[in-house]
């Protein structure tokens, strides 16, 4: 694994971070986010590692406040108060505050798994927006989903994990509901064989 | 049909804090009954444990001093808890505390050996808590081996080696054969706030260690891993936290803050090494971090109030000839209460019928 050009396969989490890595996990709750903590603590959470919120060891709170306010702002995250505790978030208003932390931080790589699972129609919307934002201004972005219309949308490429092996990948435009099933299924799209699975 | 305990999904702040008072006046209920089965008039006994202590001036104090060592060693069991570490052993890196620092007192006594005495030993005493606190974490890190049951059985193990040492290499050889060490000189020893009082400098430790440990956890990015290694494991190691790490450092500082407070006491209250320096500091300490809230200033109050209990069954065991081991009972039955009010206001109990099951999580 290399990011801008350092390899990082045994780096810790926080070098990683450092690098400018960023990953959405696939669930929100006691994953992606401590529940019972507050939203600035889970700004805190992954961004203690290079955003500026930590000075000397001491938490500054104005600095994950201000992430707070920022993601509430730019991803139109609905809440009560100023900072409340991630678990009173509705899924999809927590998913975008998720999203939108680590967007923030401007990553250069971003992971995302099921970046819309569960999450109501605008806040979806929303969310593949800024994806698509992030890698025009030229992230690389890697999204682990099972909803194909979702990757139809939002993908430059596709490729399919079958039993731990990941296909070679195909342009979206490519990528057909059939080749992609047959790839799901496990074949491996030769030449041949595909143009048979189609024409049958 | 089943009886389940289901976490309940809203919580409370306000009842958060009820919930050891709750507890409290469930144990004073019961203390009532059990006084009234002893045969004693339950409202003079509580008069004597709760109200006697705190009218004269000596008892006031005395009740800081007792509140000292249980406050030390309970800021730094709060650590070890919300990091999901379970320290039981305060007790044993309490003694191996007061071992190491008495170390320094009985080979300086009657040198001319100057200040640096005391600090020296409070330094050996707590890097001599944290080592042993240590073994345990260590076996649980490498070998994944049960804290609580490492931790626990050292207390053991300090214990039988401190009656080795005074009765043995240490003892005063004008002691007439008691098994104590000589008393310890001045320079040895912890100054008095008050001249002639029993305050001592020890009470102002706490405090600061009380304030240290307010700020590292409420503004401190070590403080936020070691709440957030305890509240949300995963989500923990998704921020980059080491758990296994945390688990070596609030075992090491609970136990340095365990064994500061073992040669506090041994240097300042009783003033010389003895078997039984402790009445069970670093058990009750366990009680005051939970009746605190694993929080610093709720420690500080459930500290005194714990010593409270200590102070007030001497005060009863002498006015009211109840037997002492009375105050070992209520604050049993106080842990008791306050685990059980925690465990009520988190979870509901609810009854499961199998036949009338609903399947979830079909998406």
């Amino acid at each position: 694994m290399v990011i801008e050009g350092i390899a990082a396969g045994h780096l810790s989490i926080t070098q990683r971070r450092k690098l400018g890595a960023a990953f959405v996990p696939e669930e929100r709750l006691g994953h992606g986010t401590a529940p019972r903590m507050k939203l600035s603590e889970n700004a805190l959470l992954t961004g203690h590692a290079a955003s500026g919120m930590v000075h000397h060891g001491f938490i500054d709170t104005a600095a994950t406040l201000n992430t707070v306010d920022r993601a509430t702002e730019t991803f139109d995250v609905r809440k009560a108060k100023r900072d409340p505790e991630a678990a009173s978030l509705s899924g999809g208003n927590l998913q975008k505050f998720i999203v939108g932390r680590e967007i923030l931080r401007n990553p250069a790589v971003l992971v995302v798994s099921q970046p819309t699972w569960g999450v109501d129609a605008g806040a979806a919307a929303v969310i593949r927006q800024a994806l698509l934002d992030l890698a025009t201004a030229g992230a690389a972005v890697l999204v682990t989903s099972q909803d194909l219309d979702e990757l139809a949308e939002i993908a430059d490429r596709i490729a399919v994990m079958f039993h731990g092996r990941l296909s070679a990948p195909l342009a979206t435009s490519e990528a057909s509901r059939e080749k992609l099933g047959l790839l799901m299924g496990g074949s491996s799209l030769e030449p041949k064989e595909a143009a048979h699975a189609v024409g049958a | 049909m089943q009886l389940v305990l289901e976490k309940r999904a809203e919580r409370s702040g306000t009842i958060a804090l009820v919930s050891p008072l709750i507890a409290i006046g469930l144990t004073i209920l019961t203390m009532v009954i059990l006084f009234a089965i002893l045969g004693k008039n339950p409202l003079l006994a509580l008069h004597a444990y709760f109200i006697a202590p705190l009218t004269d001036g000596y008892s006031l104090q005395e009740i800081a001093v007792k509140a000292t060592p249980l406050v030390m060693i309970a800021i730094g069991l709060s650590l070890c808890y919300l990091a999901n570490a379970w320290n039981i052993g305060a007790e044993g890196q309490f003694l191996i505390g007061a071992v190491a620092g008495s170390w320094i007192a009985v080979r300086t006594q009657g040198t001319d050996a100057g200040a640096w005495v005391l600090p020296a030993m409070l330094v050996l005493a707590a890097a001599a808590g944290a080592l042993y606190a240590l073994i345990p974490a260590i076996c649980k890190v490498k070998f994944g081996a049960s804290e609580i049951l490492t931790s626990l059985m050292l207390v053991y193990v300090a214990d039988l080696f401190l009656d080795y040492l005074v009765r043995g290499p240490w003892r005063d050889p004008h002691g007439f054969n008691f098994p104590t060490t000589a008393e310890f000189d001045p320079v040895a020893t912890v100054p008095l706030l008050i001249e002639g009082g029993r305050l001592h400098l020890g009470s102002i430790i706490a405090l600061l260690v009380v304030a240290a440990a307010a700020i590292l956890l409420a503004r401190t990015i070590k403080g936020f891993e070691i709440r957030v290694v305890g509240a949300a494991p995963r989500a923990a190691r998704f921020g980059g936290f080491n758990a296994n790490q945390l688990v070596i450092l609030t075992f090491a500082v609970s136990g340095a803050l365990a064994g500061l407070a073992g040669i506090i006491e041994v240097a300042g209250p009783v003033g010389h090494l003895q078997p039984g320096i402790s009445p069970g500091y670093g058990f009750t300490a366990i009680i005051v971090a939970f009746l605190g809230r694993l929080n610093p200033l709720g420690i500080l109050i459930a500290g005194l109030f714990l010593a409270l209990t200590f102070i007030g069954g001497e005060q009863a065991q002498i006015a009211m000839k109840i037997p002492l081991d009375v105050t070992k009972v209520f604050q049993g039955i106080l842990l008791f209460y306050v685990l059980a009010c925690d465990s009520l206001i988190l979870y509901r109990f609810k009854l499961v019928f199998p036949n009338r099951q609903v399947t979830r999580g079909a998406g």
